[in-house]
């Protein structure tokens, strides 16, 4: 079992959480010309880290905010949760 | 090498089972290669088997970090079929069904492959209705499918819940009869005994560190063993391909998670049949040992762990138990996690890459076990005759940039939705 402390709510199971994928992909800026390269990087093209890893979570059994976690994707350590405008 | 048969076996009994010869040799890295595959899993093992096989190339090298079939060929629920509706999909599985019937007599190793038949439940009149359709694009394409009522499926299967009040009630379910299981672990020792025969180097604890390349073209690798020249480089590391793409500075359509399965005690026959739930992600079947064999869904996040999380296990045999509710008066005998290569659009890649002597195999999600001989055939011949197979041609990597993904169940990219 998981333990996300969420920065609203404090520490809480996995349960109340649904994850919400790689938390550093950016989606291109509007109103810009966007190559064919910056959307297949926004839509399919993941890192996958083996190690250190800042994902998004949604609390949505909670406070159903968005959150930005850093967890390690081997040993599941959880480092640092931040609301999701903010960075890590 | 010894040929094994009734006879070599009673031979060895008289003699006390002293004089078998080893399986495979344990070679030290030679300093070059024609060709070296990354992976000494099932798909690496396949492919150079049917590199040597298939296109003489002999002098080949596997590396593999840990121990050959320690990886995901040793830890999935050893189910075969072809039940896909989309034709690179079905066409693709269907030649590798072809290539399971034979296995045991080209391998001269008992794979134990028991077609028993597979069957997706469906649990509404838009889910027969689906099936109908998956099963006429099947049929299509040759593979054979069997849409079947509830009163159908009872006779099958009875043991299944068939009350009225249930929340998902049973509508009836489409069947592959040539479905079924093989023995995972005979897989990949067959083909590593083959391939060695044929004078394939299998180099275990060998883990590969970096990559030589000089002006786009490989050159070869660096490994915890030493470096190796090679002309032609592939990669079959599964649920570790994100960590070697980093290496070569490539970025991929993959994310890694883990995917959980769980055998039961040891019970008397009561499953003749692959079974899965339509009204979530939950399959089974009966091993020969008499264990039940169960795997549902994907622990939900980027995970290497190699092993599960308990809520998502929970999750998963709640479904079972709503399938087959004498699940709950069993006691678990044995929980594993294998870590899984998801691509975007839940097909796999098998193609060449930016990189002159390159070749990725990959993204196999929850299906890499059944693709193990097709995925070796085909990638064999993408690396020996440097240009993708027909059957392959559309699991190519560019697809995710002209948009032509297979995407089978409609998931999108959120790989870890279910």
């Amino acid at each position: 079992m998981l333990y996300i402390k969420c920065p609203y709510c404090g520490l809480r199971s996995q349960n109340e959480f649904a994850y919400g994928g790689d938390g550093t992909v950016k989606r291109p800026t509007l109103n810009k010309e966007v190559s064919d390269k910056e959307w297949d990087n926004f839509v399919y093209n993941r890192k996958s880290p083996r190690g250190k890893h800042v994902e998004l979570w949604h609390h949505i059994s909670g406070c159903r905010q968005w959150i930005k976690v850093q967890r390690d994707t081997v040993t599941h350590e959880i480092f640092k949760t931040v609301s999701a405008d903010k960075e890590i | 090498m010894q040929k094994y048969s009734a006879f070599s076996l009673f031979k060895n009994a008289l003699k006390g089972h002293k004089d078998w010869q080893v399986a495979w040799k344990d070679p030290t890295p030679k300093e070059e290669y024609d060709v070296v595959i990354i992976g000494g899993g099932g798909h690496g093992l396949a492919t150079a088997y049917y590199l040597a096989k298939e296109h003489n190339i002999t002098n080949v090298a596997i590396v593999e970090k840990g121990w050959i079939g320690g990886g995901n060929v040793g830890r999935n629920t050893t189910i075969l079929r072809s039940n896909y509706m989309h034709d690179e999909n079905g066409l693709f599985y269907e030649k590798g069904m072809e290539l399971w019937r034979n296995m045991s007599q080209e391998l001269n190793f008992n794979v134990m492959y028991s077609p028993r038949g597979i069957i997706n439940l469906a649990h509404s009149d838009a889910q027969m209705n689906a099936y109908a359709r998956r099963g006429n694009s099947m049929r299509l394409n040759g593979i054979d499918a069997i849409l079947l009522g509830r009163e159908e499926i009872k006779k099958l299967v009875p043991i299944l819940d068939f009350s009225e009040n249930v929340r998902f009630p049973i509508f009836g379910g489409l069947m592959q009869p040539s479905g079924g299981t093989a023995r995972h672990d005979a897989v990949a020792w067959g083909y590593a005994r083959q391939a060695d025969s044929m004078g394939v180097d299998i180099i275990q604890h060998c883990e590969v560190t970096g990559f030589e390349v000089v002006n786009g073209k490989i050159k070869g690798i660096k490994t915890s063993r030493g470096n190796i020249k090679a002309k032609k480089v592939g990669l079959c590391v599964a649920g570790s391909t994100s960590v070697l793409a980093e290496m070569l500075n490539m970025t991929l359509p993959l994310e890694t998670h883990l995917l959980q399965a769980c055998v039961s005690e040891p019970i008397k026959p009561i499953l003749d049949h692959v079974v899965t739930f339509g009204a979530g992600h939950f399959y089974c079947s009966q091993s020969d040992k008499g264990e039940m064999v169960m795997g549902g869904d994907l622990d939900g996040y980027n995970s290497y762990a190699q092993r599960g999380n308990l809520p998502t296990l929970q999750h998963v045999l709640t479904e079972g138990i709503a399938m087959l509710p004498f699940l709950s008066k069993l006691k678990m005998l044995r929980t594993w996690g294998g870590i899984m290569d998801m691509s975007m659009d839940g097909s796999p890649i098998i193609d060449k890459t930016h990189i002159e002597g390159l070749y990725l195999n990959c993204g196999w999600c929850y299906g890499g076990f059944k693709a193990t001989p097709i995925s070796g055939w085909t990638f064999a011949h993408t690396i020996a005759q440097d240009k993708v197979h027909d059957l392959n041609a559309g699991f190519n990597l560019n697809r995710f940039n002209t948009g032509h993904l297979i995407d089978e169940k409609g998931l999108g990219t959120k790989t870890w939705i279910s």
